[in-house]
């Protein structure tokens, strides 16, 4: 069956609310650019060190999908947690984990977030509140729920974000945390970052309601359609969800409409979608181009510029430097951490 | 001819109740539908409805009557015509119709693989050594053994609080969590929607953050909807972040075969937890382990799967008056004493196990049976002491023998006291088939005290 042309459509047409997200400093741009860059630029030499063998198993890129991570991090408080599945370098990053603990865990190194032995779809930090990387599809929507409860337990007026995609939105417990969210008014913000395509299934081949912002409706969680190309957008979106969240009104649903330009993982065919389609989205809607072209027009120099991307670079150049040269764990650890 | 009016079972594994209340008085007429009177259990009350028109004639059970054995007739009921004198021919055994159309068939027979009424035998010869002696005992069921773990650890802690189907309002489906949510309030004692898969992965999500949740499943049959949030989610997490992250959680409700309710509700999962690294996994038999392993499991750090059995909910026996009762987690317990053969088992299985050992030592058998208490991390010591001094063993599970516990326990006899066994280790076990309804298929289908004598007759070359 041939896929409806649906799922080609921009997703920035398909925003509800029309009109230009509110507009952002000139620091908020910065910070935006810097983060989101930091990921592009991490995940880039993700990918190469994967093509080396450095990388093993499986490395799901979030290129592409950079400005939902970034912009609902500029919503968040200290403390509120974020879970998501296995695409989760980004998120990783945008909580402000170390990017040598990352790339060290994605070589299995012992400086790695989980000491080599959780690999790129498993880290964890307790510092940054970032509660994984799961890799069962949908898993960690029940556990991003259970996050909330334990902030309603406590009444510490924090907010869960869980992060899962189009093709987790079809996974049977989703709805059942749905319902307990909603039942127990848990501050909880479910980002569905909409990237169109569930390994190589688009979204039009798998979903019968494809407006996911409507995903909670018979559980009456209201949802909104977000631009996740426009990390203003994302930004104005989170704080309005959050804002919902802390006031007690239980969970709320953002559609992040977004896309990923790599493949689902490493070793993806690309025969589900057209070369034509993947480089009209990074063409017109790439979200670093955007706030990179806000900037230059409001006339932040290229000097400037330039040296946001440098710094990104040394970080990156460093974490790659580090995640190869980092020994592997000793084989002691093997036995550690089984029980505490 | 009058009718007699039985004593009508609420469960598949009730035995006696109380008569709790006569809603109708004799001579009163009675329609079928009518409430004629009230019964309760330790996990119930129910209505006893009337199922045959007439007059109610006789009470033969007064009100307030306690302990009275399911099927004893409690009443007459007078057809049209009928009088008074003919009362006396109903006492002679004559058509007996159920009271309660509620009352599953399998009371009505006498074939059940269930327990007599007497309470189940908790001889205990071996003292127990977390108990000091001299301790005041007070007796208790099982379930009351494990409501008051819950309390009291939910007294101590406030991060420790309980979830599942039917917890709070209704008092626990098999009335385990009674009390609680007049003591705890709903937030500590939350009912959740019939929705394991989600409910548990909440639990663990809570569980990460460092609350100490207690998960009920109505029963360990309804887990397998949340196997996956259990086993990669709960069991894994620690390990998978590098010892940054775990969830003390504990998963409980009962396991293994009720009576009569067939195979999706009859089955052991003692081997599939017991086979996952990250879990630890506990399973008692006596009201004292129960409350004392309760106790521990909820402190415990790590996820703990605590298997309890319906069949036992309703035993008693004696607790020790002590504030603080913890049982460690990971001791086999030394029940019975003896020296020609170790008979290997947990929770339910100690049933026959004991019984077999009692039929043992009639014939000159000295069995040393073993209550193993918890499956991971098993007490190999123990185990392997024992058959050092017996050279013979016998493992009993109610679950299947292929890749079972007891499968396990004869591996870890082999590789650890090979030598010192006299005869090959043997297993009783569940037979390799799903859960039959039919009341003789159903016995058949679990081990037995005869398969047991047989098997430790056998391994003695007797």
């Amino acid at each position: 069956m041939a896929a409806p042309k649906k799922a080609a459509a921009s997703a920035a047409q398909d925003k509800t609310d029309g009109g230009s997200p509110p507009e952002f400093t000139k620091e908020q741009e910065l910070k935006a650019l810097r983060d989101m860059l930091l990921i592009r630029r991490f995940e880039e030499k993700a990918g190469q060190l994967y093509g080396m063998g450095a990388i093993g198993g499986f490395c799901h890129l979030y290129i592409g999908q950079e400005a939902v991570v970034v912009g609902m991090q500029m919503a968040l408080k200290e403390g509120d947690q974020v879970i998501t599945g296995y695409r989760d370098h980004g998120h990783m990053l945008a909580t402000g984990m170390d990017a040598n603990g990352v790339m060290a865990e994605l070589t299995g190194r012992r400086g790695g977030y989980s000491k080599g032995k959780g690999g790129s779809m498993h880290m964890f930090s307790k510092e940054k509140h970032f509660y994984g990387g799961h890799g069962i599809v949908g898993a960690q929507v029940s556990l991003g729920t259970g996050l909330a409860f334990a902030n309603h337990y406590r009444g510490n007026g924090n907010v869960s974000v869980t992060y899962f995609g189009d093709g987790a939105a079809n996974q049977g417990q989703v709805y059942e945390s749905f319902n307990m969210a909603e039942l127990w008014k848990l501050p909880v913000i479910y980002v569905i970052e909409n990237n169109r395509y569930a390994m190589g299934t688009s979204v039009s081949r798998a979903s019968a309601q494809q407006d996911f912002s409507k995903r909670g409706a018979s559980f009456n969680i209201p949802g909104k359609q977000v631009d996740g190309m426009d990390v203003r957008a994302v930004k104005a979106a989170g704080d309005e969800a959050a804002a919902w969240c802390r006031a007690g009104k239980g969970p709320f649903i953002l559609e992040m409409q977004t896309y990923r330009y790599r493949g689902h993982s490493m070793s993806d065919p690309a025969k589900y979608r057209t070369r034509e389609e993947v480089e009209k989205v990074r063409h017109d809607q790439d979200p670093i181009e955007q706030v990179r072209n806000r900037l230059l027009a409001a006339k932040v120099s290229e000097a400037d510029l330039k040296a946001i991307d440098a710094e990104v670079r040394d970080i990156v150049n460093a974490s790659a430097d580090f995640a190869q040269h980092d020994p592997e764990p000793d084989a002691a650890e093997l036995w550690t951490d089984v029980y505490r | 001819m009058p009718i007699q009016v039985l004593m009508p079972a609420l469960s598949p594994t009730m035995e006696k109740g109380n008569l709790a209340k006569w809603l109708k008085k004799e001579g009163e007429t009675i329609k079928s539908g009518d409430v004629i009177a009230e019964i309760e259990t330790d996990k119930a009350t129910m209505e006893v409805e009337a199922t045959d028109e007439g007059t109610l004639g006789k009470i033969l059970i007064p009100e307030g009557t306690a302990d009275v054995a399911v099927n004893t007739p409690i009443a007459t009921i007078l057809a049209d015509g009928e009088s008074a004198a003919d009362l006396a021919k109903a006492s002679a055994p004559a058509k007996q119709e159920k009271a309660a159309e509620s009352a599953p068939p399998a009371a009505a027979k006498s074939e059940m693989p269930q327990p007599k009424a007497a309470p189940a035998p908790q001889a205990v010869a071996e003292p127990d050594p977390e108990v000091p002696a001299g301790t005041e005992m007070v007796t208790q069921t099982i379930r009351e053994a494990l409501r008051d773990a819950m309390a009291e650890e939910m007294r101590r802690d406030a991060d420790v609080f309980v979830m599942g189907e039917e917890v709070a309002e209704y008092q626990g489906a098999y009335k385990v969590t009674q009390g609680l949510l007049q003591e705890f309030g709903a937030k500590r004692v939350i009912d959740t929607p019939i929705t394991e898969h989600g409910f548990a992965g909440v639990g663990v999500g809570a569980a990460m953050t460092g609350l100490k949740p207690i998960v009920e499943f109505m029963t360990f049959n309804f887990a397998m909807q949340a196997i996956d949030q259990i086993i990669n989610s709960a069991a894994k997490t620690l390990y998978m972040s590098g010892g940054q992250m775990g969830c003390s959680i504990v998963f409980r409700g009962p396991n293994g075969a009720a009576a009569r309710v067939a195979a999706q509700h009859s089955q052991d999962y003692s081997a599939w937890y017991s086979h996952i690294p990250g879990l630890k996994v506990v399973a008692p038999y006596s009201a004292a382990d129960a409350k004392g392993l309760l106790k521990a499991a909820i402190r415990d750090p790590n996820p703990v799967i605590f298997l309890e059995n319906e069949v036992l909910y309703g035993h008693t026996g004696e607790v020790p008056k002590l504030d603080d009762f913890i049982i460690p987690i990971g001791k086999a317990r030394i029940v019975r004493a003896g020296s020609h053969v170790t008979i290997i088992s947990w929770s339910n299985g100690m049933t026959y196990a004991l019984k077999a050992a009692d039929e043992l030592a009639k014939e000159g058998i000295e069995a040393e049976v073993i209550d193993l208490r918890t499956l991971r991390p098993m007490d190999t010591e123990t185990i392997i002491n024992s058959v050092k001094k017996t050279g013979r063993a016998v493992t009993v599970e109610e679950g299947w023998a292929q890749s079972g516990v007891g499968a396990e326990i004869a591996a870890r006899i082999m590789e650890n006291a090979f030598d010192y066994l006299d005869a090959p280790v043997t297993r009783v076990s569940g037979k390799d088939v799903p859960m039959p309804y039919a009341a003789n298929l159903e016995k058949l289908a679990l081990p037995s005290a005869a398969e047991v004598v047989e098997a430790a007759k056998a391994v003695c070359y007797r």
